[in-house]
């Protein structure tokens, strides 16, 4: 069952991926990428990460590209303004990305993973566990990283802002 | 027998003086050094001078209370701790020490009151005491040390308080060469010094003097360490104490002001390498091959100094030249085994050379910086304390019983006629040259006429009293300083000599040649060498007196005159030898090495690092796909490589 | 049996698939010149790698990799904020998105 439902997802994840980098138009590929997070999200339920995927659905299909549409209508990308690349150059990337996917298969080939527990019985995806973590073991960088988020938020309203 | 308690109450009562003693110039210094340009010129010139005073009357109190026979020793600290290697840095106040202390100090305060005099008026007023009392506290470093590397500090601060000292008049290029001159030709010595100083870590593994005396004593008299050693070391003395062939830097070296000269260049810093030797008397008895050379160094440069002092018309070369010979009879002295012969001639000499020296001085500064003593003649008139005083300098330089250099020269002439009679005789000729020229000095400064010009004539005077009270209180130290070493042929005790034993006793077993003269030879050799003196001097008299001679000009000096008066051309000698192939080798290695090679290689670094940039830079294309790809590429022969290995 | 056998997903799949979202996130930046899909890209890799960061924390059974995948978030929230304020700015300036136009930067 779990496999099956794996393979469904993986086949959507990968479909939807590879549009998100060869649709002309940017605003096909801003929703296909927002359907990408879904199906990642999915996968994080297969993998009994619950919190998680709320999350990521919050933040990533909510926030982030959000803010990605804003900008490509804003811009008024949604036409293929963009001026395409010569052909070898694409041909190059293409092999250049099989590459690196063959020799990063190779190397995961040579590693062994370790002994593992099923995911399906744990309860470490909880929110209270990994609340529990987040406010105990990893407090600090839970504090540090509500400072990067405010400097992130200056940072980008005085970047945006018209100049006077 | 000495009560063991009394002496250690006793020696702890010391102690306090004894810390002092060098620590009152040392303030002197810091208080000039720091504040002096706060402070009024004559308030500096008294600190300076009552520092020393302090110093002076420190000693005092130890020589009173210190026993011939004890010796005080004061551990300051650990200074170097390296596995079996142990360096204190301490004192050792014992007689030796507390002869050289009373001399640095005595003639020192004296040589700083006439320096208020000498000296008022210059504008370098403050630095000069500042560094004369720097001298002295060095000084003291050298002679209190209880460890040769102590000393070694001393012996390179001194030297360094020469060098500033001769230069003092940093302005005219020709002092600032002397100065760098003295500077070198001791640095050449102070090698040897230093050689000899790892030697002995490296054989005896200590520097401390008794620790290398007694294990000098384990080794077979005449040993090749002990040779190699004291060998070093009296190359160290030589540069100190101007010996040939290191010995043009003293005459020199008169180009500092003529308290400096009398300072440190006739009392007491060219006599370290004396003390040196001294203090060293158990090994150097132990090598009677480096005696033998301590010998015949000493007794040629006796000879050769004094042969040039006969010509020389510069009142200061003159002195300065029968400083070289009077150490060269020291070292003489001390080469024949008499240790404290010639710690007793350093005494004596240190009263009538600074006398001397400060007496020139005197007429220098009546005449207005005139030294040569072809425009000088009949200054008796008109600085009559100043004439008085040389003249009693003279005559005790010149032998001439009972002033003080009588006892201490006729001591180590008898010394020689014991040892070998040509020694004696090249040493009886060498006084007899000393006594002429100081009388050919004494007659060309003071009497018949005046040869200089009408203008400074006029202006002769008297100096102060500042700087007479000196010359006065050293002529009757040249007059009285020789009882304290009365000869035993006339039925006295040798009291120095006897102040002395505990230092020099056990070299003293060991040169077991103990030829006693008896009394109607001694007798005959004291006449002997009086008779000569007297006759020289009157020879001085007849030819610049009564036959009223001068002179002659520099270029009218033919053949061996001129050789004379042109320093037998050592300078010039030394210049072609070792300074003109130096500079022809620099200039060598300066194109061949440093301009071909050296050059060529940082050059070809540079440029080749150059090009590298200029071909790198091209990489950096500005277009961000390209870079994108360039990343990529090295992830993948990254993770390449890392799957190969 | 057979039920377990299908119930159960082999850790290596999760390997393959972040492995090759990866890849295609690297594709997709070297492919395009529009700055905008480029950051999408970005964003696809970040993500590969918080899916198999989850999958480890699953079958080890340690939350640490949970957690982890929390600050990658906040990370990239932060990042694709400057980057496309950056985006709006340079837009303005040169009125283009394309990657090409921007090669001032050079020797």
């Amino acid at each position: 069952m779990s496999q099956y439902l794996f393979f469904t997802l993986s086949i959507l994840t990968i479909v939807s991926a590879l549009y998100v980098v060869f649709s002309r138009n940017p605003m096909h590929s801003v929703l296909s990428l927002i359907f990408c997070f879904f199906t990642i999200a999915g996968h994080y339920v297969l993998l009994n990460a619950q919190f998680l995927a709320i999350v990521h659905i919050i933040v990533y299909a909510g926030a982030i590209m959000v803010l990605f549409l804003f900008t490509v209508m804003l811009l008024n990308l949604n036409k293929e303004t963009e001026p395409h690349k010569t052909n070898w150059i694409k041909i190059a990337a293409v092999i250049a990305a099989g590459m690196l996917f063959l020799v990063l298969i190779a190397s995961l080939k040579s590693t062994e993973l370790g002994p593992f527990h099923l995911p399906y019985r744990s309860t470490i995806g909880f929110v209270q566990n990994i609340g529990i973590k987040l406010f105990t073991d990893y407090l600090l960088p839970f504090e540090v990283s509500s400072i990067l988020f405010m400097s992130a938020m200056i940072g980008a309203v005085m970047l945006a802002k018209k100049e006077k | 027998m000495v009560n063991v308690t009394d002496q250690i109450l006793r020696d702890s009562l010391l102690i306090t003086p004894g810390m002092l003693i060098p620590l009152f110039p040392l303030i002197g210094f810091l208080i000039n050094g720091l504040f002096g340009k706060y402070l009024s010129k004559s308030i500096t010139g008294w600190i300076a001078s009552i520092s020393v005073l302090l110093s002076f009357i420190c000693t005092f109190y130890i020589f009173i209370n210190l026993p011939s026979t004890g010796a005080l020793h004061i551990d300051l600290f650990n200074w170097i701790s390296y596995s079996t290697l142990n360096i204190s840095f301490g004192f050792l106040i014992d007689p030796l020490t507390l002869v050289m202390l009373l001399v640095i100090t005595g003639v020192g305060f004296l040589i700083h009151l006439y320096s208020i005099g000498y000296m008022h008026g210059d504008e370098g007023f403050t630095r000069f005491f500042t560094h004369l009392n720097l001298f002295i506290f060095f000084m003291m470093l050298l002679v209190m040390g209880s460890n040769y590397l102590v000393m070694f500090i001393g012996w390179e601060g001194v030297g360094l308080c020469s060098y500033l000292l001769i230069g003092f008049w940093f302005k005219n290029d020709a002092y600032n060469d002397a100065a760098k001159k003295a500077f070198i030709m001791n640095r050449i010595g102070d090698l040897g010094f230093l050689l000899g100083m790892f030697f002995m870590l490296f054989n005896f593994g200590s520097l401390d003097y008794a620790v290398v005396a007694q294990k000098a004593l384990l080794l077979p008299v005449g040993s090749s360490i002990l040779v190699s050693i004291t060998l070093l070391l009296f190359v160290g003395a030589t540069g100190k104490s101007a010996q040939i062939p290191l010995y043009t830097w003293l005459p020199d070296a008169m180009a500092g002001p003529t308290p400096v000269s009398a300072l440190i260049h006739a009392a007491t810093m060219v006599t370290a390498g004396i003390y040196m030797i001294v203090r060293s008397n158990v090994i150097y008895a132990l090598a009677p091959f480096t005696l033998e050379i301590v010998a015949i160094v000493g007794v040629a440069t006796c000879l050769f100094a004094a042969i040039i002092g006969l010509m020389q018309n510069d009142i200061k070369k003159v002195l300065a030249y029968s400083t070289v010979s009077q150490l060269g009879l020291m070292f003489a002295a001390l080469g024949l085994g008499a240790f404290s012969s010639g710690m007793f001639h350093l005494v004596t000499h240190a009263f009538f050379k600074a006398l001397l020296f400060l007496g020139s001085g005197s007429v220098i500064h009546a005449l207005h910086g005139e030294q040569d003593i072809r425009n000088m003649g009949g200054l008796r008139k008109y600085i009559k304390v100043t004439y008085i005083t040389f003249f009693i300098g003279a005559i005790a330089i010149s032998g001439i019983p009972p002033f003080a250099g009588f006892f201490s020269k006729d001591e180590i002439l008898a010394k020689a006629f014991e040892h070998s009679k040509v020694i004696w005789a090249i040493l009886s000729i060498s006084s007899m040259m000393t006594a002429f020229y100081m009388f050919r000095l004494v007659y060309l400064t003071f009497f018949n006429d005046f040869r200089g010009t009408e203008e400074t004539k006029k202006h002769i005077h008297e100096s102060s009293s500042l700087m007479t009270i000196p010359l006065i209180v050293l002529a009757g130290l040249s007059i009285i300083g020789g009882f304290i070493g009365l000869p035993s042929v006339f039925g006295f005790t040798h009291q120095f000599q006897m102040y002395l034993s505990s230092v020099t006793d056990a070299s003293k077993e060991l040169m077991k040649e103990n030829i006693e003269l008896n009394h109607s030879m001694e007798y005959i050799l004291i006449a002997t060498a009086v008779i000569a003196a007297i006759a020289s001097i009157l020879y001085a008299r007849f030819k610049y007196f009564t036959k009223k001679e001068q002179p002659s000009e520099d270029l009218a000096l033919v053949g061996f005159e001129k050789a004379v008066y042109n320093k037998f051309y050592v300078d010039e000698m030394y210049d072609t030898v070792i300074v003109k192939p130096l500079k022809v080798l620099s200039d060598l290695f300066l194109v061949l090495v440093d301009k071909l090679i050296i050059d060529l290689l940082v050059n070809a670094v540079a440029w080749v690092v150059g090009l590298s940039g200029r071909m790198l830079r091209l990489v950096q294309t500005g277009n961000t796909g390209f870079y994108v790809f360039a990343m990529v590429f090295g992830i993948i022969v990254l993770f390449v490589i890392r799957l190969l290995i | 049996m057979k039920e377990v056998a299908t119930n159960y997903v082999p850790q290596n799949w999760y390997l393959l698939l972040s492995t090759f979202l990866f890849c295609v996130g690297i594709m997709g930046v070297l492919f395009r010149r529009n700055a905008i899909i480029i950051m999408m890209c970005i964003e696809l890799m970040l993500n590969s790698v918080n899916l198999l960061l989850v999958a480890f924390s699953a079958y080890s059974g340690n939350s640490d990799g949970q957690v982890f995948v929390f600050f990658i978030m906040v990370v990239a929230a932060a990042e694709v904020a400057v980057g496309l304020a950056l985006l709006v700015s340079i837009y303005r300036n040169v009125a283009s998105t394309d990657i090409n136009v921007l090669n001032k930067l050079k020797w």
